[in-house]
Parts: C-alpha cells; sequence; structure tokens
C-alpha cells in the first residue's frame, strides 16, 4: 500500500502503541482487499457489545486506553448488550454488568461517545453525499452507502476502532467507484406497506444476492419510502446476503436513472409475492403460545415508538407474554415526554435503552426467562435468534401487539 | 496425493489441519454456540457438529459485524478454528481474522472451494504464499 508520510510514522509507532497497532491492523486488512492507499473518514461508529468482546475483548479495549488511544475524529458506538438501568430482571448478571462497564469505562478514556444506537443516520449525525466514514452494524453501513449516499464498509469493532485512532481506513471496496455499480438487478411488483413486510422484501433480496460483492438495484418502487421503511429494507438485506448496498431506481440518490449505476446491462429478476411468502414461511406459527414480543434490530424511532405506543394504548398484555421494546437514549427522552414509553408501560411492555435485543446475551437472557417461542416484526431479529435457541415468528407491528394480548400468535 | 490450490494472499499463520467443508455461509454470531464450540443453528449445514481445531472450509460471510469480535474472543479461550479458507471474505471475517491471528485465505483460482475440499482432508494454508495443499485419502 501506498502510505503518505504521517502513514508511515503511524505505522512505525511515532504516534504512540494504540495508533502503531491501528495502522498495521489497517494495512493487514487493505493488503487482503488490494487497497492502494488510505482514505480519510470523517466519523467512525464501532459495534461491540459485551457478548461479542468476551473478556479479550474487553481487556484488549482496556490495553488500548492504558496505552494511550484516543480517537482523533467523532467516533460513536453501536446499542450495548447490558441496559445497566434494567439488567437484572432480564435475567443478566453482575458478571455481564461489570463487564459492560468496564468496556464504557475504557472507551470514554479513549474519547468515544456513547451514543449506544444503530440509528446514529436518524438521530446523531447522518452522513452526506460522497462522505467516506467507517461505521459498523451493518444496517447502518446499508442506510448510510444506500439511501445517504455515504461510503463504508461493514467496518466490525477492531477495524471502527482503528479508524476512529488514524483518522482514515483503507481504501476497497465501498470506497471505490467500481464497486458500487449494480450487479444484479430485481422487478418488484408491489410496494410493502408495513415495516415487516419492507423487511421481508429486503430479506429476500439479500438471500438472492447473497454476498457481500453483490450491489442490487431494485426497479418498481413507485413512491418514496419512508426513512423507517428503508431502514427496516436494508437492515434485513444486510442480514440475509451481508449486504452493504443496495440502489432504488429514482429514489436513492446514486440512482437517478437505472443507467447510472450500470444496471441497463444486467438481467433482471422478478421478485413475486411467492418469494416473499417463502421467506416468511418458516416464521409462521399461528395458534402457539407466545413467550416473548420484541420490539428491535433496528432500535425503534420516534415515529415507530408513537406508532407501538398507540397501538398499545388501553390495552394490557397477557401475564404470559413479556414484550420487550428496544431504543436510543435520544429517541427515549423525547419518547418519556410525548407520553410514549407511558403507554408502551401500561401495556406491559419493557423499554430499554441504548440496547438491542440480540446483542444483549439472547441466550442467557431466553433461558433465564424461558422464552422460546419470539414474535417480533423485524425480519432481521427472527434471522438471528434462531442459532441462539429461539423459534421466532414474523408479524406486524399490529399483530404483534395483538398477539401479545391474547397470549398467542394469532396471524 | 497432494493437491496443490492457489489463493490470493490471506492473513494469519501457516496452519495444518484437517478440513470441515459444507457450501454455506458463515456468522459467528448466527451460526455458533461459542460456549460449547458448536454450530448451534439449526438450518446450517454443519449444525451440531464442532468447530474446534478444524480448519473450516466454506463459501462466504452472512449476516453481521460480531464476527470481527468473536473471533478473537474464540481464539483467546481456544475454542476456535484453526482457519478459514472461504470462496469469497467480506469485510468483516478479514478484519476479525487479523485481530485474532487467525489464518484466512479466499479467491481460490481453480474454482469451488467447497468442491475442492473434502470433510476430513488433511490440508496445509499458507495464508502469505497463497496456498494450500491438500492431502486426500479418498483421492
Amino acid at each position: 500500500m501506498n502510505l503518505t508520510e504521517k502513514e508511515q510514522e503511524m505505522l512505525a509507532g511515532k504516534a504512540g502503541p494504540a495508533v502503531k497497532w491501528a495502522m498495521e491492523h489497517q494495512v493487514q486488512v487493505g493488503r487482503m482487499f488490494d487497497a492502494e492507499d488510505m482514505v480519510t473518514v470523517s466519523q467512525a461508529h464501532m459495534m461491540a457489545d459485551p457478548e461479542s468482546l468476551g473478556e479479550s475483548g474487553v481487556q484488549f479495549a482496556e490495553k488500548m486506553a492504558k496505552d494511550g488511544a484516543r480517537v482523533c475524529i467523532p467516533m460513536i458506538t453501536d446499542p450495548r448488550g447490558v441496559d445497566l438501568a434494567c439488567y437484572e430482571p432480564l435475567g443478566q448478571t453482575e458478571q455481564m454488568a461489570d463487564l459492560e462497564r468496564r468496556f464504557i469505562a475504557a472507551c470514554q478514556t479513549m474519547g468515544i461517545m456513547m451514543t449506544n444506537t444503530c440509528i446514529n443516520y436518524q438521530t446523531i449525525m447522518p452522513p452526506v453525499f460522497g462522505d467516506h466514514v467507517a461505521f459498523g452494524d451493518t444496517g447502518v453501513v446499508i442506510y448510510s452507502n444506500s439511501v445517504c449516499g455515504a461510503r463504508s464498509n461493514f467496518e466490525g469493532g477492531p477495524s471502527a476502532l482503528a479508524a476512529g485512532l488514524t483518522g482514515r481506513t483503507p481504501r476497497y471496496g465501498l470506497h471505490l467507484d467500481e464497486k458500487r455499480q449494480a450487479t444484479k438487478r430485481y422487478v418488484v411488483s408491489s410496494n410493502p406497506q408495513d415495516l415487516m413486510e419492507w423487511g421481508v422484501l429486503g430479506a429476500t433480496i439479500g438471500r438472492m444476492a447473497g454476498s457481500y460483492w453483490e450491489v442490487p438495484v431494485i426497479e418498481g418502487i413507485e413512491e418514496a419510502p419512508t426513512s423507517d421503511q428503508l431502514k427496516h429494507f436494508g437492515a434485513a438485506m444486510a442480514s440475509y446476503g451481508s449486504t452493504p448496498l443496495f440502489h432504488i431506481v429514482g429514489i436513492t440518490p446514486e440512482c437517478r436513472r437505472l443507467t447510472d449505476v450500470g444496471g441497463e446491462t444486467l438481467n433482471s429478476t422478478s421478485v413475486t409475492g411467492e418469494m416473499l411468502d417463502a421467506l416468511k414461511q418458516p416464521f409462521t406459527a399461528i395458534g402457539d403460545p407466545l413467550d416473548v414480543v420484541v420490539f428491535a434490530a433496528p432500535q425503534l424511532s420516534l415515529i415507530e415508538m408513537a406508532e407501538l405506543a398507540n397501538l398499545c394504548d388501553g390495552r394490557k398484555r397477557a401475564e404470559t407474554t413479556d414484550v420487550i421494546v428496544c431504543t436510543s437514549a435520544q429517541v427515549y427522552s423525547d419518547a418519556v415526554s410525548m407520553g410514549y414509553v407511558k403507554q408502551i408501560e401500561n401495556f406491559g411492555g419493557r423499554v430499554l435503552v441504548g440496547t438491542c435485543f440480540y446483542q444483549q446475551y439472547a441466550r442467557e437472557i431466553g433461558e433465564a426467562n424461558g422464552w422460546t417461542r419470539l414474535l417480533s416484526n423485524s425480519a432481521k431479529i427472527v434471522n438471528i435468534l434462531g442459532g441462539y435457541g429461539y423459534q421466532p415468528a414474523l408479524g406486524t407491528m399490529q399483530a404483534c401487539v395483538a398477539s401479545a394480548e391474547k397470549g398467542v400468535i394469532l396471524s | 496425493m497432494t493437491i496443490k490450490l492457489t489463493c490470493h494472499a490471506g492473513i494469519g499463520p501457516k496452519v495444518e489441519g484437517i478440513a470441515l467443508v459444507a457450501d454455506d455461509n458463515f456468522s459467528a454470531r448466527y451460526d455458533l454456540d461459542r460456549i460449547k464450540g458448536v454450530f448451534s443453528r439449526p438450518q446450517h449445514k454443519l449444525f451440531g457438529q464442532s468447530y474446534k481445531d478444524v480448519i473450516l472450509v466454506l463459501n462466504t460471510a452472512k449476516g453481521g459485524v460480531a464476527t470481527a469480535w468473536m473471533l478473537y474472543e474464540m481464539t483467546s479461550r481456544l475454542v476456535a478454528p484453526k482457519a478459514i479458507l472461504l470462496n469469497q471474505a467480506n469485510t468483516i471475517l478479514v478484519q476479525g481474522a487479523a485481530l485474532a491471528n487467525m489464518a484466512m485465505v479466499d479467491r481460490f483460482d481453480e474454482g469451488d472451494v467447497t468442491k475442492l475440499i473434502e470433510t476430513g482432508d488433511h490440508l496445509v494454508v499458507d495464508p502469505q504464499a497463497g496456498q494450500v495443499d491438500v492431502n486426500s485419502l479418498n483421492r
């Protein structure tokens, strides 16, 4: 890789051991992807929940902080694994909470802002068109690339930290124009309405695309979707396909016309109703007793909180069905002042702040609470939780609330 | 009989071990019970099998970013594969391998690596040279 004088000094350790590690890590990754040089980035966003980190990951962060690591660009964080104001009721242990506390302390020493959110593009500072960033969380990356027109690869926690310390990242993948051209072309015949349906459409396309290096371009979306609809669409696509970028003709900023992304040369595939039904089928369990309903993945926006609160108003969940809602601290404070949190709590729901369900030791809290049959409107979360011992099912937000009220899955 | 496969130069140390192969994708979060060291996702083709100390041979990555930390965590507890061979890695797997100092290579000249290698084959993986030696009793 061609490194500037400053980058060579970082690599030689002149900026300290933490920056030396960061540059070594970035060069190693950059070489594997044939990066020619580095590109400066304006922000970094790090995914690092304690279940993923474990003791060794926390020790790594603590050593970095002790070695003088200090971020040189704005750096924020993905959801935490433990809501320190509410972990015992979930069955999380003091050991889990301690791991979380130690990691937060290390991050704060490094100058990282503990925003704890996967919807930073809705609540903190969305990247702008052409902005090179180093974002973690696949949902954040696919939204930032596709909807904002920013440029980021999936940056796992270690690489996001490295970018925060050096202010740059290797220039490969989606930092390059040619890697942003469409490689797969899909035609949608009916436009989804509900958030769950948007997730199912994204999941179906992601599963067909099937690789980080494929870029779907989608035709047939007639009206501009909302931010929340594209959030669920992208998060599910990234979950099923490891897909970091999509284009929607006439909607997303790099694709005013199909030819803008080279789509006219590609054979098109129709996304049929049968395909969408096939994706949903494994997540259908009408009539089954319901242990827990989860609204998360991604965290809920203020608009989703309002919709959920409205559905919960004047109703009560079944005693046998728990309801978990995950949102960010930024949304939570507004949702409290608007009365949404109170309405959800009156229904019997528990609103967690700065966490996301699947990042919260999902296996352990499932075992502690006897949760197996889970219902969510997130196509992303039902894809993840099968490996954690759950039997996940998928329903609209309306169906989730109604099912929680009855204690069985209604539709 | 030894077959030499050529791939893109990768990450991590030279290692040898026994292959565990599937035409399937990989995420440490989605697919593994990392405490027990087994594939725990019922839909995965390696469901129920141990990944400890084997060389995983898979297609590509799936899902999210957690694998970047998880490979390091798994390695620190010595409940980890020795290496991962893929048709095409994504950024997360490579970043995780770099932190964990785990051998990882991809992009094989000879074609689909999940077809070129069988479960039980003895492999010598040299990431820096971009080479994998396959010793098979069945061929």
